[in-house]
């Protein structure tokens, strides 16, 4: 009897190692330690067995039984994983596949940079001012103090708006934002004409001038500039807000200079340098081997342009500075043609 | 303005500082230099993988290999007809250089020549340009034989020394060059390229950047001493003077040279003239042009002779008037110009002689033949001549230098000075005195100043003392009266004015001195001013952020477009047009953002999908007024709705609802609420079937729609429909947001399908409107999820098929739901006819 449990052990063991699914497993168990299986059999012969007999083959049998159902479980283990690992294998993907994309949408360049610039210098108390785009020459010019037919409005080539007959006054495409600095300065000073308030402001928009469209040259582009008017403003407090502006945009390492300009709306008049964020300052063409670069114009707001904004220039000084996004994007970015900001090619638009 | 160093040097001492060290200076002080350009003096050393810090071109000379020499003896070469074979001296040794110069060849055969000529000799191995090159190519001399002969070093041109383009012959130097001596030591130089700025026309002149320089480094400045002698009868008795219009003509001034003798200018005034631009003609232009670099005034000379045969040998009267209309001039430049009444004109009593400060005639001109010479220097108003110059298109030195402002005080400076050099390389006899008419001379500009001004606008701390010292140098009178400093501008100086505006001039002037990189950097003490935000320019980066995650790319167009362009899709009857446009394409400011983004859209016509926008204004005329500027937003979407990838192959193209959809997702993204869609037929641009105008309780902000096919033949588009939106900023803007959310519910929603068919003329707007109205506030939510058409419900009908959502703030049962079904069934069947789809 003992020896009828050995060879049904061994017989079910050989016969499990050959095992390889699922299906093979199921039939293994029915013809192994199902229920009219050899070894269940033994069970049921075991009343049969005289009383010595009974516990010695009901032990082996347990134990036989036992060691096949470990067997099975080993084995129905065993399957699954390799399944388990089959499936998975068979799954694998090919992860250099391109990603799905989707639509997205994007601001367009000038105002990703209006914002970047805004942003810096809303932190730093300058509030947005927008004004008209076609304007008068008066605001454009005389009242910043170009009087007609002087020769700095050779800086500056106009496109004029047919408008009838209107003297030294015709209608034109503002060439600058700071017709603004004048409404806004007017526009202030009517709150209390005796004590005017201080301005902060940032004059964001769009400008014209009479240009051929080239690579270098565009009939349209954005300024922003920025004022500050009040009654202790000095050329010292210019040069700490553009340096604390230019560390914001450019990094806390930005290098300026100032270099004498001239416009005729600020005296001193000047022209802040930052110095090459591409070479470091060892000059590159960026740069024109300068090591600097001309980020923005700048000065003293000129006392007859206070006087026109209705701020007395014996009491009130104030400072005011020009840039172009536009410009800041092509160093940034390296881009060597201005003709692509209008273009509306999204094959450049969407490299931003 | 070209500015050789070697001239600035003759009124400064700049020894220790170097060509670039010189430059930054004068960058740094608003005289910005462009490039430098090197003929002779040494090039400041590249490092490894650096530039140089300007712009930098040219030539240095070699100081071992470049030198004096002078030319004893000019032989024919034995097998060349054009070639010579010059004996030369180059202090150490004889050299035997070959030439075919063709100043020297007239010379072949003579010899040994009765005095030596002096040249600029290249000894072999010297690097200098190749003369026959077409630009500017580097050569080293080497050893050759050119027809039997050694040749291994040459007496040079200007073009293979870098100083002109000039190769016809090779420099003759003057007679009193050094033989032996280092080229470089006798006349290297290195030309400054400086942009005057319009208020520094003062300093377009050798002198006025000496004098910036001398500010600037403490060091003196040289002026040249004007003394000469005269003889013969005075000018003033010669020649007189009228002029008929002082505010354009405030100054002039007339001075008499006798017996010239009209030959080339010595070497090295030529050689001067050529580096800073100025082609040399003889020694009585070549004075004029000389003294205008050195001093600022342009000057003119006449042939005093052509001037007295024309007053019929009596005495010469010079008349300034403005021209009359239609009046004729022949310029020296040969040109017959038909004048008007706003040039000014030097006249005799004959008739006019030349255009007031821009340019001579022909007639009086000098010549060849040029005795006697009466040079003039006066003062035009700056206004009128740039008016002049421009309108002749005249730009020349003279002009440059008069349309911005020249001191009347340099007339008579300028005509000395000229006359000065007339004398010494003419041999001519200076007349005595000068007939001079000042009738309007400038009002002097005198400005105080205190310590406190200076605080209070440029922020530093200096003492009356220290601001004297800092305009002195720029001779600038300073007196100090107790608290006070009293600065008076210079004789050459016009851009200086008085009161509050003088103060910022001296201002200026001061931190110039001082060093804007010295300046201390602070941070304002101001108070804060009144906060006023901008509402608009906030609202409106709102709306471009809600299109940008729409998936929308933002542009920007062009302002300036052409009625032609707009009016393929919408047509106005007026413009703001521009009185000069660069093209006939752009001379009109744009009315429509609906063509600016149609533009886009046809620039991009090959790529698979677009989806953009546009926030801008347009511009409305007003006659003769400024126009409105009112602020538009377009939207323009077309394409493919998907974005093909290598598993989706294909997709359907956007259609209305699309377009739609963004525009509700916008509109609830500003908390718009009361919005209606109707249908408008009547806009002509778009599809009659397939566009809806956008009301706002009853304000009307947009419309949109699918382009319609004529109007999209027009552009060269996709075969996809375009659909294109409008909208008006400032109508929406001024629509109130409502604020507010509906509370998250706690208790699980109640789902239920329901549809229903109706006549195909009933809008899907009036279903939905009548089962929300019924539903009332347990119904959530109404989402109509398929539409359809077949013959199952038969022709002129369709069945809309909704998903509801109920929900409740406590569970709801099947029979509340139920309940509520069964209403809305009944209302949509009594009131629109519908019929349950079953």
């Amino acid at each position: 009897m003992l020896e009828q449990l050995n060879q049904i052990e061994k017989t079910a063991l050989e016969s499990l190692a050959a095992v390889d699914d699922q299906r093979a497993l199921d039939a293994w168990r029915v013809t192994h330690i199902g229920r009219s299986s050899p070894l269940m059999l033994v069970f049921a012969g075991l009343g049969k067995l005289s009383k010595e007999e009974r516990p010695i083959v009901g032990a082996a049998a347990n134990r036989v039984k036992t060691a096949l159902e470990a067997a099975f479980e080993e084995k129905a283990r065993a399957i699954k994983e390799a399944a388990l690992a089959k499936s998975l294998a068979e799954e694998a993907l090919d992860v250099t596949l391109p990603g799905r994309t989707v639509h997205v949408g994007r601001l367009h360049p000038s105002t990703q940079q209006l914002r970047r610039v805004l942003a810096i210098l809303a932190e730093m108390g300058f509030q947005v001012y927008t004004s008209r785009e076609v304007e008068t020459d008066e605001y454009n010019f005389q009242f910043l103090n170009f009087p007609p037919n002087h020769p700095a409005r050779d800086m500056q080539d106009t496109f004029f708006v047919e408008a009838g007959e209107r003297g030294e006054n015709p209608i034109l495409l503002r060439t600058h934002t700071s017709p603004g600095q004048i409404h806004a300065m007017r526009e202030f000073a009517k709150m209390n004409p005796d004590n005017p308030p201080p301005i902060r402001i940032a004059l964001p928009g769009m400008c014209f001038r009479y240009e051929q469209i080239t690579a270098r040259s565009e009939i349209q582009f954005n300024q922003v500039e920025g004022l500050a008017v009040g009654e202790n403003i000095t050329f010292a407090d210019l040069k700490g807000t553009l340096n604390d502006f230019a560390r914001r945009m450019f990094g806390q390492g930005a290098r300026t200079r100032f270099r004498a300009s001239y416009f005729p709306f600020t005296e001193p008049s000047a022209e802040m340098d930052v110095e090459c964020f591409v070479c470091g300052g060892k000059g590159c063409g960026v740069c024109k081997n300068s090591g600097w670069l001309e980020i923005l114009g700048c000065g003293m707001v000129h006392p007859v342009v206070l006087q026109n904004g209705g701020y007395d220039p014996k009491r009130y000084s104030g400072y005011a500075w020009g840039m172009g996004p536009e410009r800041q994007l092509m160093l940034r970015y390296r881009i060597d043609d201005i003709r692509y900001f209008w273009g509306n090619d999204l094959r450049f638009l969407e490299q931003f | 303005m070209k500015l050789p160093i070697s001239w600035l040097k003759e009124y400064i001492d700049l020894d220790g500082l170097s060509v670039e060290e010189i430059a930054r200076k004068l960058t740094l002080a608003g005289l910005e230099v462009d490039e430098i350009k090197y003929a002779g003096l040494p090039m400041p050393a590249k490092r490894e993988g650096q530039r140089h810090e300007f712009k930098t071109s040219g030539l240095a000379w070699d100081r071992d290999k470049i030198v004096v020499a002078e030319i004893r003896q000019v032989n024919p070469h034995p097998n060349a007809d054009r070639l010579t074979l010059l004996d030369l001296f180059d202090g150490e040794q004889d050299q035997v250089v070959l030439t075919g110069a063709p100043n020297i060849f007239h010379l072949k055969g003579a010899g040994k020549l009765p005095k030596p000529i002096k040249v600029a000799y290249a000894k072999e191995g010297a690097t200098i340009y190749d003369g026959h090159a077409d630009g500017l190519a580097l050569t080293t001399l080497k050893r050759a034989k050119i027809r039997g002969v050694d040749s291994y070093s040459m007496a040079c041109s200007e073009k293979e020394l870098g100083i002109s383009e000039d190769h016809e012959g090779i420099i003759i130097l003057d007679d009193d060059a050094p033989v032996g001596m280092p080229l470089v030591d006798y006349m290297g130089d290195a030309v400054l390229d400086i942009s005057i700025l319009p208020n520094m026309a003062r300093n377009a002149n050798v002198l006025g950047v000496a004098r910036e320089l001398a500010a600037l480094t403490g060091r003196e400045l040289k002026k040249p001493v004007i003394e000469y002698r005269t003889t013969g009868e005075s000018v003033e008795h010669l020649v007189s003077i009228e002029i008929t219009e002082p505010e354009l003509n405030p100054r002039f001034v007339l001075g008499l040279i006798r017996n010239v003798e009209i030959k080339p200018s010595p070497y090295q005034i030529q050689r001067r003239l050529r580096l800073a631009g100025i082609r040399p003609i003889n020694n009585i232009v070549d004075a004029t042009n000389y003294a205008m670099l050195d001093q600022g005034e342009p000057l003119h000379a006449f042939d005093y002779d052509v001037l007295k045969a024309r007053a019929g040998g009596k005495n010469v009267k010079i008349i300034t008037r403005p021209a009359v209309d239609g009046e004729k001039l022949t310029t020296l430049d040969g040109v017959e110009r038909t004048l008007t009444s706003t040039n000014v004109l030097v006249c005799d009593e004959k008739g006019p002689l030349s255009m007031a400060g821009v340019m001579g005639g022909a007639e009086s001109e000098v010549t060849e033949k040029t005795r006697n010479v009466l040079l003039e220097g006066a003062a035009w108003n700056f206004i009128n001549i740039r008016k002049t110059a421009n309108q002749h298109n005249l730009p020349s030195e003279a002009s440059f230098r008069f349309s911005r402002g020249v001191h009347p005080s340099l007339a008579e400076t300028g005509v000395r000075r000229g006359l000065q050099l007339m004398a010494a390389w003419s041999g001519g006899a200076i007349a005595p005195g000068l007939v001079d008419s000042y009738p309007l001379p400038p009002n002097e500009s005198k400005v105080t100043v205190t310590a406190k001004d200076v605080k209070r606008l440029l922020g530093i701390d200096l003492t009356l003392e220290q601001i004297a010292s800092l305009l002195t140098p720029l001779e600038f009178k300073c007196e100090i009266t107790d608290t006070r400093l009293l600065v008076t501008s210079p004789s050459h100086r016009l851009d200086m004015g008085e009161g509050v505006v003088g103060l910022a001039d001296v201002l200026e002037e001061v931190a110039r001195s001082y060093g804007y990189d010295k300046l201390p950097e602070t941070h304002m003490a101001d108070a804060l001013p009144p906060q006023i935000g901008n509402p608009i320019h906030e609202w409106e980066e709102h709306v471009r952020d809600l299109l940008v995650n729409l998936g929308l790319q933002e542009i920007v167009s062009y302002r300036l477009t052409s009625p032609e362009r707009e009016s393929r899709v919408t047509t106005f009857d007026d413009y703001v047009t521009l009185a000069n446009p660069i093209a006939p394409e752009r001379r009109v400011m744009r009315r429509s953002l609906a063509a600016s983004v149609l533009e886009a859209a046809e620039k991009n016509a090959r790529a698979d999908s677009i989806a953009l926008f546009e926030i801008g204004p347009v511009f409305e005329p007003r006659p003769g007024d400024l126009p409105r500027e009112p602020r538009k937003l377009a939207l323009l979407m077309t394409g493919l709705r998907e974005t093909l990838a290598w598993d989706v192959k294909d997709s359907p193209t956007f259609d209305f609802y699309d377009m739609k959809g963004r525009i509700q997702l916008l509109l609830s993204g500003l908390h718009y609420t009361d919005i209606t869609y109707a249908s408008a037929a009547s806009i002509p641009h778009l599809h009659p079937g397939k566009a809806a105008e956008v009301r706002i309780g009853d304000v009307r902000v947009g419309v949109f729609g699918e382009l319609h096919p004529l109007v999209k033949d027009r552009y060269e588009l996709g075969e996809a429909p375009v659909l294109l939106a409008e909208f008006d900023l400032d109508a929406l803007r001024r629509i109130p947001p409502v604020y507010g959310i509906r509370p998250v519910p706690e208790v699980p929603p109640v789902l239920e399908d329901i549809a229903v068919i109706v006549d195909e003329t009933t809008p899907a707007s009036k279903v939905d409107a009548l089962i929300r109205q019924t539903g009332g506030k347990v119904l959530a939510h109404v989402r109509l999820f398929d539409v359809y058409r077949g013959e199952q419900i038969g022709a002129g009908k369709k069945s809309l098929a909704y998903s509801l959502t109920y929900q409740s703030d406590r569970t709801m049962t099947d029979a509340e739901a139920a309940a509520i079904r069964k209403k809305i069934i009944k209302r949509l069947e009594q009131e629109l006819g519908a019929k349950l789809r079953s």
